[in-house]
């Protein structure tokens, strides 16, 4: 059975600190809002869904006890809509929606919604800990090394500079910037309210227009301190390879800490007859894998590749790519080892400019890439993430 | 009971006092364990015994396992019995710290390992105000981890932070120290130590260990759920990564923090005890403590000195050539109250070499780690001088001129027409036989290679030289001045490059074939840093500079002709020499040298030498290690080195070989004798005749003789 996307919603990305617009706002709020918002614009009878799978990256405290849940039930859905918490770190949410997808194409299931939240503001970065970090065993041996050292170990075998990493955040900037000024987020965006109904947040506040490489070289690199600290040693162990290893990577060229959610919704034809929605796109193919777990942040190209293969597809058949700009390097090693030009990769810009709410983004860069095929009248679209422990997620899409 | 003695005072306070019968120091061993439970038990029992005071008969409180006993666990035991090994030791402290009295343990001199284990396991800790008094759990540094508690007490005595620094760093901490990070209690002069003991003692208190009150929870027990403990065991175990990763002892100690922190006590002194099982197995902490203790002890006591000859004097010694070496020695044989005459061509390069020793006791003065009189004290014992004649009535002279034959021959007669006839006269040649140059001597037998490492005051080893001729006497004698220095010595024959130049150059060899054939330059690098190497060869060649490995090899070419089979890095090196890179002091070699950062490999190299694909690392890490391993082995089966202990304290503490593996010799046994030369006959096959096992190995390979 065909499984097709009949709308998404996203929060506005507010910055992940105590002075941002939404950290006054909860995890399952900023849910449940577009819970709402989804369900209002389509008139929707939610009893209609089977499921709503909401991944974090970070599902501990307020994000844990299977959020999805508290939200479905926050948002006056009906009960019988069943709730699921998904982690896969960063691609939490894109697997989100894959599972929808994947069991709506099984046929065990009619329509739900996937997607993700992450609050970096409450819910901090680390608050989700585990062995692959921290129990020593288990950190040594695999040879763990902090994502940023990862980054920098891209940019070291790649041989990508300070200036080729400094140009590819101004140009994300630079394409984040026009395409808000241009209107293109404005059917998915719901802006965000505070307890007595305000609006709050109506823009992704992360942005900082007018990034020059000249002004990003004035940042100091980041992930020296941990370098020298050890994971140098560990970089060096599994890529024996590295000189030295080159720290090109900062805040103005990583992904941006905020605050938000986004949600898809799919299901059959079926469901969309039942519900009075128009399918917007095919679920065309999805996968997962692990590639090497210190440099961490390289499955993208292979899981790409994996999800062409089960869709019977070749590079040349996507029309835009979307991949999280976890890091430059990351996008820049994907444009070169899957020989994709520029211009087909997060044309509207990435998180490195709008930010990266871990578990949150699959979701909203599946949004984006829909409605920037939609605008531009192109057909297939590939959305991929990098996620921690050498994890990757992809999923494609066909309009129809 | 043999080894401790109990003691009640008027009082109602016990004393117990720990002196061992058979050695000079305190040693946990099994018999020390048995009486300490069956005096812990009386102790226990007795109604009359209030409060227990335990100390030392001995100058120092304890020093420890017993490491004779420890160096046995590889071969000998089996996890589950190692693991009930420590348990035992475990129980003995649990003993005393629910026996129901307070204990304090009077540390009247150091407490080391087991020793201070056994004190944090007493209720409160006095330790003697004396520099010399250091505690801590220094396990680390043999492959091991305190394995009766220590890991665990200390974690919960000094906080998560301290605890985990001084048990990965394995520091022995001083008296002041101590008393401000919490793990002892009072830090007093040696005549009120009892006191403060009994004064602590008559205020009654609790003899409850606080992880023995119900409710008691260290804060991490919470585990990684604290997101800035999980954040600290992440950085931590990443720092871990600096000490490579053939080392089984930091991150096995740091499991034993991490996951006892979640535990009560007694079940984190069982994990504690079955991490220490699989440390005392394992071949690492064998093979360290045998070469880095008993065997470095034992040649420091004298292991390799003729017996019946009486020990020798050294009040005035003769230095000829005060280039870096002889300033080196000059300044160290100053240091042990040696009146050196340092001798160079002219007074002016005489007292340059001096002034080494100004510049090194300067920085000491500084750092405050000398006093400005004894500094002066130990300048005033070198004279320098052009003058021949002064060496008149030196106990030993020690040549160290310029590395040709004819000049050294001419430097022996001139001395010796001076010194007395009994004179030793040694040569610190690193490069040229020693039995050559004893034929300038008129006195053969009581000429000997004295071969210091630089930089002298830093290096431990020597490796002594025996000529044809030279005397056992002879030998002695150099030995004696090792001693007085407090170096290692080793011994060995002659042979080009004796044994440690011999051998070290395979390493270096070794890192020019890899580029030969393609391998990247840093993957070069990293790989011998991987197995432990300290530096990598390309790095050591250009601070050596290509020439005297390439003399070495026209020298051993001219003498032996076509049977000389010519190291495989010659052709690397002859290459780079072309370019004009020789090395460092030629301005660059295989490294670019920039003014300003660190030094970086050389952008021309893949040019010279064109990066292949075709490499596989852990083969790389094999090589560098069975290079120097075989031909180690020729150097035993050529009587070079006399014994298997020589060979690996050579190797371990002459060019760095990894300490992990005990020395080359060690490191051929730890891997089966057997399997090393199949292993060498695949690798000879692939790389050349250098990996070629002799009919020699091949014999110890199939009767299964090992080194040891």
């Amino acid at each position: 059975m065909d499984a097709y996307i009949f709308d998404h919603v996203r929060t506005p990305r507010g910055k992940g600190r105590p002075d941002g617009a939404l950290h006054e706002v909860t995890s399952v709020q900023l849910v449940t809002q577009l819970l709402e918002a989804v369900r209002d614009r389509n008139s929707l009878d939610t009893a209609l869904l089977d499921d709503v799978i909401i991944g974090t990256a970070q599902p501990v405290g307020e994000q844990g006890g299977v959020l999805a849940r508290a939200a479905v039930l926050n948002a006056g859905y009906a009960e019988s809509v069943a709730g699921q918490q998904v982690h896969r770190f960063c691609a939490s949410g894109l697997d989100a929606v894959n599972l929808i997808a994947a069991q709506v194409h099984a046929g065990v299931m009619q329509a739900g919604i996937g997607g993700g939240v992450e609050s970096m503001s409450r819910t901090v970065m680390g608050y989700d800990s585990g062995a692959w970090t921290s129990d020593p065993d288990v950190a040594f041996h695999n040879h763990y090394a902090p994502q940023g050292i990862g980054a920098d170990m891209i940019a070291t075998l790649d041989g990508f500079t300070r200036e080729d990493v400094d140009g590819f955040a101004a140009e994300s900037q630079r394409r984040a910037a026009q395409s808000w000024a241009e209107g293109r987020f404005k059917g998915a965006i719901v802006p965000v309210k505070d307890v007595i109904g305000e609006v709050l947040l109506d823009h992704d506040e992360h942005m900082r227009p007018g990034t020059t490489v000249e002004s990003l070289g004035k940042l100091k690199a980041a992930f020296e301190g941990l370098g020298k600290g050890g994971f140098e040693n560990v970089a060096k162990a599994r890529y024996p390879e590295i000189e030295e290893l080159s720290y090109v990577h900062h805040g103005g060229n990583s992904s941006g800490i905020v605050d938000g959610s986004g949600v898809v919704m799919i299901g059959s034809k079926e469901f969309g007859e039942r519900a009075g929605m128009k399918p917007r796109a095919r679920v065309v193919s999805y996968a997962s894998m692990g590639s090497e777990p210190t440099i961490m942040l390289t499955a993208p190209a292979d899981v790409t590749k994996k999800a062409l293969k089960n869709a019977g597809m070749e590079v040349g058949d996507i029309d835009l790519f979307e991949l999280n700009e976890a890091f430059a390097s990351v996008v820049l090693r994907y444009m070169k080892h899957l020989n994709i030009p520029h211009d087909k990769v997060n044309v509207c810009g990435g998180a490195i400019a709008m930010g990266h709410p871990l578990g949150a983004t699959g979701a909203m860069i599946t949004g984006i890439v829909l409605d920037e095929l939609e605008r531009t009248g192109k057909s297939t679209g590939l959305i991929t993430l990098c996620a921690a422990n050498g994890l990757g997620t992809a999923t494609i899409i066909e309009r129809v | 009971m043999r080894h401790m003695k109990i003691e009640t005072a008027a009082d109602g306070f016990a004393t117990l006092t720990l002196d061992n019968a058979d050695e000079s120091m305190n040693l946990v061993s099994d018999a020390f364990i048995a009486e300490m439970m069956e005096a812990t038990a009386q102790i226990a029992a007795d109604d009359g015994i209030k409060g227990v005071i335990l100390t030392s008969g001995k100058p120092t409180f304890m020093a420890g396992a017993d490491l004779k006993l420890l160096v046995q666990g590889y071969d000998t035991m089996t996890l589950k019995s190692a693991f009930a090994f420590s348990q035992k030791a475990s129980a003995m402290h649990r003993a005393i710290e629910t026996s129901g009295k307070a204990w304090v343990a009077v540390m009247n001199g150091l407490a080391l390992g087991g020793g201070f284990e056994l004190a944090l396991a007493c209720h409160y800790r006095v330790l003697v105000d004396d520099p010399k008094a250091v505690v801590g759990l220094p396990e680390v540094n043999v492959g091991l981890l305190p394995g009766s508690g220590g890991t665990q007490r200390l974690i919960r005595i000094a906080g998560m932070k301290i605890g985990t620094e001084l048990l990965l760093s394995g520091r022995a901490v001083k008296g002041a120290e101590a008393l401000a990070l919490g793990i002892v209690d009072a830090v007093v002069p040696v005549a009120e130590m009892d006191a403060a003991a009994r004064a602590w003692l008559a205020t009654g208190p609790d003899p409850v260990k606080p992880w023995d009150v119900k409710g008691y929870a260290l804060p991490e027990q919470r585990g990684l759920i604290i997101p800035e403990y999980s954040a600290g065991m992440m950085i931590t175990s990443g720092s871990v990564a600096k000490s490579g990763y053939n080392l089984p002892a930091p991150i096995a100690i740091l499991s034993c923090i991490y996951e006892g922190a979640i535990l009560p006590f007694d079940k984190a002194l069982a994990v504690e005890s079955k991490y220490f099982a699989k440390l005392l197995t394992s071949p690492v902490s064998r093979n360290i403590i045998r070469t880095t203790f008993l065997s470095k002890g034992a040649a420091e006591r004298g292991a390799g000195r003729p017996a019946g000859i009486p020990k020798a004097e050294f009040k005035k010694i003769g230095v000829l050539g005060a280039g870096m070496m002889g300033a080196g020695i000059a300044l160290v044989s100053a240091q042990v109250g040696v009146d050196v005459v340092l001798i160079d061509r002219d007074v002016e390069s005489a007292t340059k070499g001096k002034a080494y020793s100004e510049t090194v006791l300067g920085k000491q003065i500084a750092r405050g780690s000398m006093a400005q009189d004894k500094a002066d004290a130990i300048l005033t014992r070198i004279t320098p001088t052009d003058d021949f004649a002064l060496l008149e009535g030196c106990d030993l002279i020690i040549e160290a001129v310029f590395e040709d034959i004819n000049i050294k021959a001419e430097t022996t007669r001139k001395a010796e027409a001076i010194i007395p006839a009994t004179t030793v006269y040694a040569s610190n040649t690193s490069t040229l036989p020693i039995s050559t140059l004893a034929e300038a001597s008129a006195r053969p037998d009581q000429f000997i290679g004295l071969h210091f490492f630089s930089p002298v005051d830093r290096m431990g080893l020597v490796e002594i030289i025996k000529g044809a001729k030279t005397s056992p006497a002879t030998l002695a004698v150099a030995l004696d001045f090792v001693a007085k220095l407090r170096k290692t010595p080793i011994v060995v024959n002659d042979s080009r490059g004796f044994y440690t130049s011999r051998v070290f150059q395979t390493l270096i060899h070794e890192g020019g074939a890899m580029l030969e054939e393609g391998v990247p330059p840093a993957v070069i690098e990293n790989a011998a840093k991987a197995v432990g190497m300290p530096v990598g060869p390309l790095a050591l060649l250009d601070e050596l500079t290509f020439d005297l490995p390439l003399k070495i090899v026209e020298q051993a070419i001219e003498q032996e002709g076509s049977k000389y089979i010519v190291p495989a890095g010659v052709s690397a090196m002859k290459k780079m020499k072309a370019q004009g890179r020789s090395g460092r002091k030629t301005g660059g070699g295989f490294y670019d040298y920039p003014a300003e950062g660190g030094k970086k490999l050389w952008s021309g190299l893949s040019d010279i030498f064109p990066v292949s694909a075709d490499y596989d690392v852990a083969e790389l890490k094999q090589r560098f290690l069975y290079a120097q391993a075989i031909e180690t082995a020729r150097c035993r089966e050529e009587n070079v080195i006399e014994t298997s202990e020589d060979g690996d304290l050579g190797a371990v503490y002459g060019w760095g070989f990894p300490a992990w593996t005990g020395g080359t010799l060690s490191y051929i046994d730890t891997i089966g004798v057997a399997k090393f030369v199949t292993e060498c006959d695949r690798l000879a096959q692939k790389f050349g005749p250098r990996f070629a096992p002799s009919a020699w190995l091949r014999e110890r390979a199939a009767t299964g003789t090992g080194f040891y």
